[in-house]
């Protein structure tokens, strides 16, 4: 049984100080799946990943990496799996040649010369492999760094902000390379910020405040939050947005471009208010399928609530 | 668990890293040759002090009131301290030879005899003068003392002894550097200095700069293990070593004129061993500074006792007890001994060996607490 999941892990709890970071999480991510890691800044996604992967010891919970326990195996786990840092953390002072190979040493890879030149070749920079890391601009180290942690072939990827910074081109290339991946059977679990990146992931969760809010599917996700949202097209969105806020029935007011999408969990009442508005002249209001973004705005804000509501 | 599944792979991919890293490194490629430059300058002074209570070793073949008084002058002018009586020459060298003393009185069969009989004879005291520091001042009241003991025990008949001239002599006889020049000390004792700075200071930024650069993290999500990760980090630092030993050896001999008594192949074996010593402490400083300056920090902390009491400042017989207790587990207090031996006294492997165990248990020792200190996670 255990055997069909990459990821496993149970009631993880981690505080720095008196701050709980990662709050009783429990998480199952399935072979071959691509695991969307979604949550404001300072939620604790990469905390939760650093436990994953043996970086951090959990103050308690449990459960195995690739069928390894988290806490006593890592170094199995090490072996096997392909952690890329937020920040990043090759060797800005060796050229992308030297990192690379200095990779493949460690994970003591066989024909190193060989992984490496291809790892260069698809990376694109074979022309560029003496040149020093710490002279690549930011899109091309995070590029640099995804080509380095996936180079040992590892089973399951620990990606955290992989694209951050990276042109959509890239983006592009990239998400088409994790769904091939994920064909051959490698687990991934990424982080990001990104909704069109969240679309693409098989599964997805949400963390807030260390707490994990929800998980599932997209469509589970939206579905499990039972939202209703109306699209206005208009002009002046954000007087009109302004005005909409603290209305009946209204719990969030987001402008998405040229439309104004209008959340609510009570769909009868935001039905009454939105019908009011709908009279105004230029202006037009149409009922649509709450979006995932829609849903973790609503869920950021609800967590904040519950958080600042705990706390007092 | 940390020497089980050694990956010699790994561990060179280390060694090779950390060659490319400090090549680029300029800063560090000149303070290599920097610092041992500026050191032999600023230290080509000597520094003065008047060290008491030097071991002396004493051979009597004659046992009359006269040498007993003599020996007792000689302990109460407080430079020397009688730590032992040896029964012959052969001895004394020896004590000469392994550090243990400082001077050896060596009094002849017949002296009281001769005394009496007016034939001003002589009692011969040897010197390790390899520090000059250290026997300047003892040897220079030496003079006072035979007209003292003259005036205190040559009285009633024996007094026309002790007027004029004095009635018996010491003849000082300075072993391993006759001429008392203190750069023949200085210069071989600033190798040991300079080695300890530079090299706990390089290697203490070793580890507290792959957590600053934020690579820390990248190399512990990797299979490497502690050990291969240290003892990979120290390997560029020994062939600095022996560059700047090299450096030092140059000059003492070129620039200072030291002469080079004993074997080159023991020096640097000697500096082999110290550096390595060095590095393991450089090390263990990195895993448990959490950061660059606390690193450095640390390397001052450990420098100070290192300079001020290894005898490379004031000579170690002259310290307080409690000085040489301290002075005993820092490794500089070896090496001292060995370069000064083995550079001015020629010292053989037996005479050696003393110094040389206690700095590979040393070595041992730390690196063993490094690889403990080792943060294997983030927390
Ligand atoms: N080593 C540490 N010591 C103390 N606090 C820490 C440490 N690491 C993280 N934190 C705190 O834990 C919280 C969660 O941090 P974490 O980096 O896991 O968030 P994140 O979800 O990855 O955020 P982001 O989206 O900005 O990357 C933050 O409030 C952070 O300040
Ligand atoms: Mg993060």
């Amino acid at each position: 049984m255990s055997d069909a999941l990459a990821i496993d892990v149970h009631g993880l709890n981690k505080r720095f100080g008196d701050k709980q970071v990662v709050d009783d999480l429990s998480l199952q991510v399935r072979r071959g799946e691509i695991f969307g890691f979604l949550g404001p800044n300072g939620s604790g996604k990469t905390t939760s990943i650093r436990l994953m992967c043996g970086l951090l010891t959990p103050d308690s919970g449990g459960g195995t990496c690739l069928g390894y326990d988290i806490v006593r195996e890592s170094a199995q786990i090490k072996r096997r799996v392909g952690y890329m840092t937020q920040r990043f953390s090759y060797w800005e002072d060796l050229t992308i040649r030297e990192n690379l190979d200095f990779v493949a040493r460690l994970y003591e890879m066989p024909d190193r010369r060989r992984v490496v030149d291809a790892a260069l070749e698809r990376l694109g920079l074979a022309t560029r492999a003496k040149q020093l890391t710490g002279s690549l601009s930011g899109g091309w180290k995070q590029r640099l760094a995804l080509t380095a942690c996936m180079l040992h072939q590892p089973q399951l990827l620990l990606l955290d902000e992989p694209t951050a910074g990276v042109d959509p081109n890239a983006r592009r290339d990239f998400w088409e390379e994790l769904h091939r991946l994920a064909a051959d059977g490698i687990s991934v679990l990424v982080s990001t910020h990104y909704m069109d990146e969240a679309e693409r992931c098989h599964k997805l969760a949400y963390i807030a405040y260390g707490k994990l809010l929800v998980q599932g599917t997209g469509e589970q996700v939206i579905a499990e939050q039972r939202l209703t949202t109306y699209a206005v097209h208009s002009e002046g969105l954000s007087e009109l947005s302004t005005a909409l806020r603290g209305q009946p029935g209204v719990e969030q007011t987001v402008v998405f471009g040229s439309v104004l999408h209008v959340t609510g969990t009570d769909a009868a009442l935001l039905a009454a208010t939105l019908e009011r508005l709908a009279s105004r002249p230029g202006l037009r209001v149409e009922r649509i399928d709450t979006g995932l973004e829609d849903v973790f705005i609503h869920l950021m804000k609800r967590s904040t609530d519950n958080y600042a509501g705990g706390r007092s | 668990m940390t020497l089980s599944g050694f990956s010699f792979a790994r561990w060179w991919g280390v060694v090779l890293k950390e060659f490319l890293q400090l090549r680029r490194d300029r800063v560090t490629f000149a303070m290599i040759v920097g610092i041992p430059i500026v050191q032999l300058a600023l230290f080509g002074f000597a520094i003065n002090s008047d060290p008491r209570h030097l071991p002396t070793a004493v051979i009597s073949a004659d046992h009359s009131e006269f040498t007993r008084s003599l020996v007792a002058a000689m302990q109460n002018s407080s430079y020397f301290d009688i730590t032992e009586t040896l029964p012959d020459e052969q001895a004394g060298r020896d004590a000469l030879a392994r550090g243990r003393v400082q001077f050896v009185l060596n009094i002849p069969a017949d002296f009281t005899r001769r005394l009496l009989r007016g034939e001003r004879p002589a009692v011969l005291l040897e010197a390790d003068a390899t520090d000059p520091q250290a026997t300047g001042m003892a040897l220079s009241t030496v003079s006072q003392l035979v007209s003292s003991v003259a005036q205190k025990d040559l009285r009633g008949p024996l007094a026309p002894l002790a007027g004029g001239e004095p009635p018996f002599e010491i003849r000082v006889h300075r072993l391993y550097n006759p001429e008392g020049i203190t750069q023949y000390n200085i210069v071989p004792g600033l190798m040991g200095v300079i080695l300890t700075m530079t090299l706990v200071m390089m290697t203490g930024l070793a580890m507290t700069r792959e957590r600053e650069r934020g690579t820390m993290e990248n190399l512990l999500s990797t299979p490497v293990r502690p050990v291969e990760v240290m003892s990979g980090k120290i390997v560029p630092y020994i062939v600095i070593g022996l560059i700047q030993a090299s450096i030092i050896l140059l000059a003492a001999r070129w620039v200072f004129g030291v002469p080079f008594v004993g074997s080159v192949i023991a020096i640097y074996l000697a500096a082999l061993l110290f550096i390595a010593a060095n590095l393991t402490v450089g090390i263990a400083m990195s895993s448990l500074a959490k950061n660059q300056l606390q690193a450095m920090q640390m390397t001052m902390f450990y420098f100070l006792p290192n300079i001020l009491l290894s005898g490379f400042m004031f000579p170690f017989a002259g310290m307080p007890q409690w000085a040489q207790w301290i002075a005993s587990v820092l490794p500089l207090t070896y090496f001292n001994r060995l370069i000064r031996g083995i550079v001015l006294k020629g010292n053989g492997w037996l005479d050696l060996w003393p110094d040389i165990w206690p700095l590979a248990v040393f070595t041992l020792v730390v690196m063993t607490m490094a690889v403990r200190f080792y943060r294997r996670t983030l927390d």
